[in-house]
């Protein structure tokens, strides 16, 4: 009896007990769906949060205040923030830092904007005309900030393509007012988007000079610290060189000579995406795992019908050994059954799994992408399952003595 | 019945016409520690074209018996030659060659698979031999038409009658050109009619040259065969020949 005989066969015995070989693949079905889902979800975030990070605009490096200080003493001897405009200023010096770019200090803050009747809350960013570059944004309608702007500390914002929208709906925002924090600014223009890929909305905030920020919006001990200073090197090459720079410089400036006690903390971009994928991974991997134990379940029920199978089917066995199946045929025709069960679950899974990962991101709004790769290992893990779980009830029919089987009645 | 028969037939193991060459077999089950010995030591030869009934009440050891004549179990002791062949100490997949090739099943209930049509039971056999697709279906429905099923080729057992059912039975027993042809209890669910049916398709065949060893509980089937061997307690008790019945 050859392989397409036995699988013919086995075809058959599925056929004929629709219902149960129905439910049993079932549980294969779920969990494989599961698992192309939760695998599928895992690489959407992590797609998302390294074209997040990409969005952030290239060969840039953040600094932050330190998170490396131990045991509360933070280096910056008695002030309670560590970074500041001045150490900004220092790390655009070309003759300190050759392979520095630009610099842009950053400060924000959640404030509520109003224009005419209608307010709107956003992140306001204050920082310095080169921001634009180092964030790789360009200007849609109007102007960038410019240095007049800074050291005029002018009341002028830039709003970005969904804060202009939210404001002043159709119309041109260019030369309204928007009052932040009950001093009226002038609109001088809007950022193009950045599209939806983020995780952050880049498109919803308003851009205004760092010096008016500090003085007139958020005031206090912001008036000189800076939350962030975005550090752009002069090309993907000279990155790490640019980091040296900067750390050497920082260094200096803040009298740390333990490096490894630095209060400021420099971030690369690849830095972050490693950190941001391995926690996403971390997320997949565990998910993962959930859904391959619900594919063990499966399994399980597969082993569990087989063995019923077998009992059932006693006399048939009995009698398919009695015209001359081997224990060998028996033993292969129900491991053949107990995978296509296996196949058929996988297959319906990953059928399941896709049209899922095609429905679901316009209910949950996340992406998920369903990798071929896993998908096709689904549903060869599948197959496996079905023929692991299958080996015990297979052997069992295969070491029945045909007179026993043909006996019970 | 004659009576001057009881000397059981001395066994030429392996001669050239002997299709079962049984020595000294005997069958011992183990239930807990209570050993049952079925089969007391039996010495048994059929040759080539004979017609037998193997008879005796239950306990008496005729299924032991026939189960080892049919290769469906192994014998405690004592060997046993089909065609030939000694069988008495092969594994189970090569058992399961002998019980293809060598034998023709029909059972009591004639167990045909439900789900499968007359043909399709009929070819099962041919289909673990390794038989090409084509010449099964032509052999299997050669065989039907031999039992006069050659209209119901394509109807499952459930749409046939006991007596055309048995009848699927012989075609399936028939199909590979056995050696032998084990029958247990073939009438044992059938009306008078269909009885005399099926043992006339029996003498039909045991006319054309098959060796037929036919395991049943009544005398008037037995009386049809040529020679009847009756066991009491796993032992043959009489070895006779029927001079008014047979063929």
């Amino acid at each position: 009896m050859g392989w397409l005989e036995t699988l013919r066969t086995s075809w058959d015995a599925i056929r004929s007990h629709r219902l149960r070989s129905g439910l049993t693949m079932l549980g294969i079905l779920i969990g494989i769906a599961a698992v192309i889902l939760t695998v599928g979800l895992g690489e959407g975030a992590q797609q998302q949060v390294s074209s997040a990070i990409n969005a952030l605009g290239t060969n840039l490096l953040v600094v932050t205040p330190g998170s490396s200080t131990t045991g509360g003493v933070r280096g910056g001897s008695g002030t309670s923030v560590s970074l500041t405009a001045s150490d900004a200023t220092a790390l655009g010096d070309k003759s300190v830092a050759p392979d520095i770019q630009a610099v842009a200090p950053s400060n924000s803050r959640s404030e509520s904007l109003t224009a005419g009747s209608t307010n709107w809350t956003t992140s306001v960013v204050g920082t310095t005309p080169d921001w634009l570059g180092v964030r790789a944004r360009t200007v849609d309608v109007g102007r960038f900030l410019t240095n007049q702007d800074i050291s005029g500390e002018a009341a002028n914002v830039v709003l970005g393509p969904s804060t202009a929208q939210e404001l002043f709906g159709g119309a041109d925002p260019v030369g309204r007012t928007v009052t932040i924090g009950n001093i009226p600014f002038t609109v001088v223009g809007v950022l193009a988007s950045e599209g939806t890929s983020s995780a952050q909305n880049q498109d919803d905030q308003a851009v205004v000079p760092i010096s008016t920020a500090s003085d007139r919006i958020f005031g206090g001990s912001t008036r000189t610290s800076v939350q962030s200073i975005y550090v752009e090197a002069t090309s993907a090459d000279t990155l790490s060189a640019a980091y040296q720079e900067a750390n050497q410089e920082l260094l200096t400036l803040h009298h740390v000579t333990d490096p490894t006690a630095a209060d400021f903390t420099i971030a690369s971009q690849e830095s972050l995406l490693s950190t941001a994928t391995s926690v996403s991974k971390t997320l997949t991997i565990l998910l993962g795992g959930v859904a391959a134990l619900s594919l063990l379940v499966g399994g399980i029920g597969v082993m569990n019908i087989m063995l019923v199978s077998v009992t059932e089917r006693i006399r048939e066995i009995g009698l398919r050994k009695a015209l001359g199946a081997s224990p060998t045929l028996i033993r292969r025709q129900f491991l053949v059954e107990a995978s296509v069960l296996g196949l058929a679950g996988g297959l319906l899974g990953a059928l399941l799994g896709i049209v899922g990962a095609l429905v679901l991101p316009g209910l949950i709004s996340s992406t998920i992408t369903v990798s071929p790769t896993a998908t096709v290992l689904a549903i060869l893990t599948s197959i496996a399952i079905g023929m692991a779980f299958g080996v015990y009830p297979a052997s069992r029919a295969a070491r029945l003595a045909p007179i026993d089987a043909l006996r019970s009645e | 019945m004659s009576l001057d028969m009881t000397t059981p037939i001395p066994p030429v193991i392996g001669g050239p016409k002997t299709v079962i060459g049984i020595q000294d077999v005997t069958k011992i089950y183990q239930t807990g520690s209570v050993e049952v010995a079925a089969l007391g030591g039996v010495s048994l030869r059929i040759d080539e074209g004979e017609y037998v009934a193997i008879m005796g009440p239950s306990g008496s050891g005729k299924s032991t018996l026939m189960h080892i004549i049919g290769c469906l179990d192994v014998a405690t002791a004592g060997s046993y030659f089909l065609a030939g062949e000694d069988v008495s100490g092969l594994s189970e997949n090569e058992l399961a060659v002998i019980r293809n090739k060598r034998i023709g099943f029909v059972f009591q209930q004639f167990n045909l698979l439900t789900s499968l049509t007359a043909w399709r039971n009929v070819e099962l056999p041919l289909s673990y031999a390794g038989v090409p697709k084509a010449e099964r279906k032509r052999r299997a429905v050669a065989e039907l038409e031999r039992v006069g099923l050659g209209d119901r080729v394509e109807h499952k057992p459930t749409e046939l009658s006991g007596g055309q059912q048995s009848r699927v039975a012989l075609a399936r027993a028939l199909v590979n050109a056995p050696s032998l042809i084990l029958a247990d209890e073939p009438t044992g669910a059938l009306d008078s009619k269909a009885t005399a049916d099926v043992l006339n398709v029996f003498s039909d065949l045991h006319r054309a040259g098959h060796t037929i060893v036919l395991i049943t509980h009544e005398e008037d089937v037995a009386a049809r065969a040529q020679r009847v061997v009756r066991l009491r307690d796993g032992f043959i008790e009489s070895d006779t020949s029927n001079l008014v019945g047979g063929a």
